[in-house]
């Protein structure tokens, strides 16, 4: 089994901490316990600030540390993180012309258990409406690696989607571009998955003549890489975010050419239902065999 | 400020902020219009972005910006709007317009100053309407838990909170371990002198009050 994103960001980001005296990480209570107080060094240590529940302070704050040339990485529940100070990010952090690293855990149904309030299907489509962030659903944890040094050393807006779902390999090289992942014959339909998607998709698609393509960085859309790989006139784009999600830049990328679109991610974000991810991943028919249900007709 | 026009820029939000703003930048901020971007200034966050003429003819009457920009307020090509904009105006910290946003931002940098061992201090205007976001409290809390003794926010009360703050608005900073002061908005000696009030180790809240009917 791949190692876990999220153990992957904290081993990522205490070595940002400990080697560079310019990164910051602000947290609101959750996450602290994952640093080590025991082997950070104490100029590390006071540059983790944890500002307790209070994720609207956790973004104006950090916007404070960017505007005083601190690098903030800041980590949350993809609803706290997100959704919930949106106007601080759109404001404190964007409109300042502020830089932050924002982490969330918790994606779409990793917090299946505990219900609507813990899950954010809607991220993805909410921070693609801000100008000058890069948002990005690493598909394994060397994608996000390479995504979080890539944003600190670049002292960016970036928005990294962390999953509890890991690809079995690493898809991409870190560029932001469209792979292929399997090559269908010149008329077959293309199938464009989104990060943690892939694997359940190259599943679903087995025994079709498609080609399937893989991206998980979805702004800036590698439009370029789309419009080189698909040579067919159908494409569906199958995400574990509200259905739609990235779907316009899709469109954009293919608008000289007469194409049937097919939109497949999460149409019903009030499931109202607990449980395991799988169980929601499969309610959302969103495992092979609800992709393949969905994409099965696709020509 | 009476060059400045507009349906918008809320006058008399403007005229409650003019004399605090005069004392800081007269008698209390270590600000250079010819350096604004040293590293060990004085910064000075407007969170109530509403009615800025009164900063605006503040920073040109310091020098940070020409007095013959105020004639353009609110014009498509000014740098001046209706609400200040950091990336136009020379001088400028934060951008503010949407109420709630200036404390959080005033203890992330406090926080990164005092790491930086600099002993420039933060200031970061708000009104007592302001307070009614309850983003502030959050921020409120966090300042005095994290000690931050080199930053000072201030109250221009002008009476604009819907439901008012029974037992005054200091008691709301006190709370939380502040070292709050209230003063007469309108005496700039008082309002001065303030400033100099002991907080070692809390952070430092400036009460002013200036009437009501938003003043």
């Amino acid at each position: 089994m791949p190692e876990s994103m999220r153990i992957r960001f904290v081993n990522v980001a205490t070595n940002l901490l400990v080697h560079d005296e310019s990164i910051a990480i602000v947290l609101a209570a959750i996450g602290r316990r994952s640093f080590d107080d025991q082997v950070l060094p104490e100029g590390a240590r006071r540059r983790i600030v944890d500002v307790g529940i209070r994720e609207q302070t956790q973004i104006g704050v950090a916007a404070g540390l960017s505007l005083e040339g601190l690098r903030p990485i800041v980590m949350g529940y993809a609803p706290f993180l997100i959704e919930r100070p949106f106007e601080q990010i759109k404001l404190s952090v964007t409109h300042q012309g502020a830089s932050a690293t924002l982490v969330s855990v918790g994606a779409s149904w990793d917090a299946s258990a505990e219900g609507r309030t813990h899950q954010a299907p809607e991220d993805v489509a909410l921070m693609s409406t801000l100008p000058g962030w890069t948002v990005q659903v690493p598909g394994h944890a060397d994608e996000l690696e390479t995504f979080l040094r890539e944003s600190v050393v670049n002292n960016a807006r970036t928005y990294i989607r962390t999953s509890g779902e890991s690809n079995e390999h690493l898809f991409d090289t870190g560029a932001g571009r469209i792979v292929t992942l399997r090559r269908g014959s010149a008329s077959a339909p293309t199938i464009l998955a989104l990060g943690p998607a892939a694997d359940d998709v190259l599943a679903a698609a087995i025994g079709l003549d498609m080609t399937v393509l893989y991206a998980s960085t979805v702004e800036p859309f590698d439009a370029h890489g789309l419009r080189a790989a698909v040579l067919g006139d159908s494409i569906a784009v199958v995400e574990h975010h509200v259905t739609g999600t990235t779907m316009s830049r899709v469109v954009d990328a293919l608008r000289d050419r007469p194409m049937r679109f097919h939109a497949i991610g999460i149409d019903n974000p009030e499931l109202a239902r607990y449980g395991t991810p799988a169980e929601h991943k499969k309610a959302h028919r969103l495992d092979p065999q609800g992709i393949r249900h969905q994409i099965s007709d696709i020509r | 400020m009476s060059i400045m026009t507009g349906d918008e820029k809320h006058s008399r939000a403007s005229t409650s902020t003019l004399d605090v703003l005069w004392a800081l930048y007269d008698r209390v901020l270590q600000v250079d219009p010819d350096d604004p971007a040293n590293a060990d200034r004085d910064r000075f966050f407007l969170s109530k972005g509403h009615g800025p003429v009164a900063y605006y003819a503040v920073l040109a009457a310091r020098g940070f910006i020409d007095p013959e920009s105020l004639r353009s307020f609110g014009a498509f090509t000014s740098i001046l709007g209706h609400h200040p904009d950091r990336k136009l105006i020379p001088g400028v910290e934060i951008s503010s317009g949407s109420l709630g946003q200036g404390i959080a931002l005033g203890v992330g940098s406090a926080y990164a100053i005092r790491l930086s061992g600099s002993s420039a201090r933060v200031f970061v205007m708000i009104g007592d309407g302001e307070l009614d976001e309850g983003s502030n409290h959050e921020a409120i809390a966090l300042a005095a838990r994290l000690g931050l003794e080199n930053l000072i926010v201030v109250v221009i009360d002008n009476d604009s909170s819907t439901h008012r703050w029974p037992g005054g608005i200091g008691s709301r900073f006190d709370v939380e371990g502040w070292r709050s002061v209230d003063v007469d908005g309108r005496n700039q000696s008082e309002i001065t002198s303030a400033f100099t009030t002991s907080h070692t180790d809390r952070p430092l809240a400036v009460v002013a009050k200036v009437g009501g009917l938003y003043a």
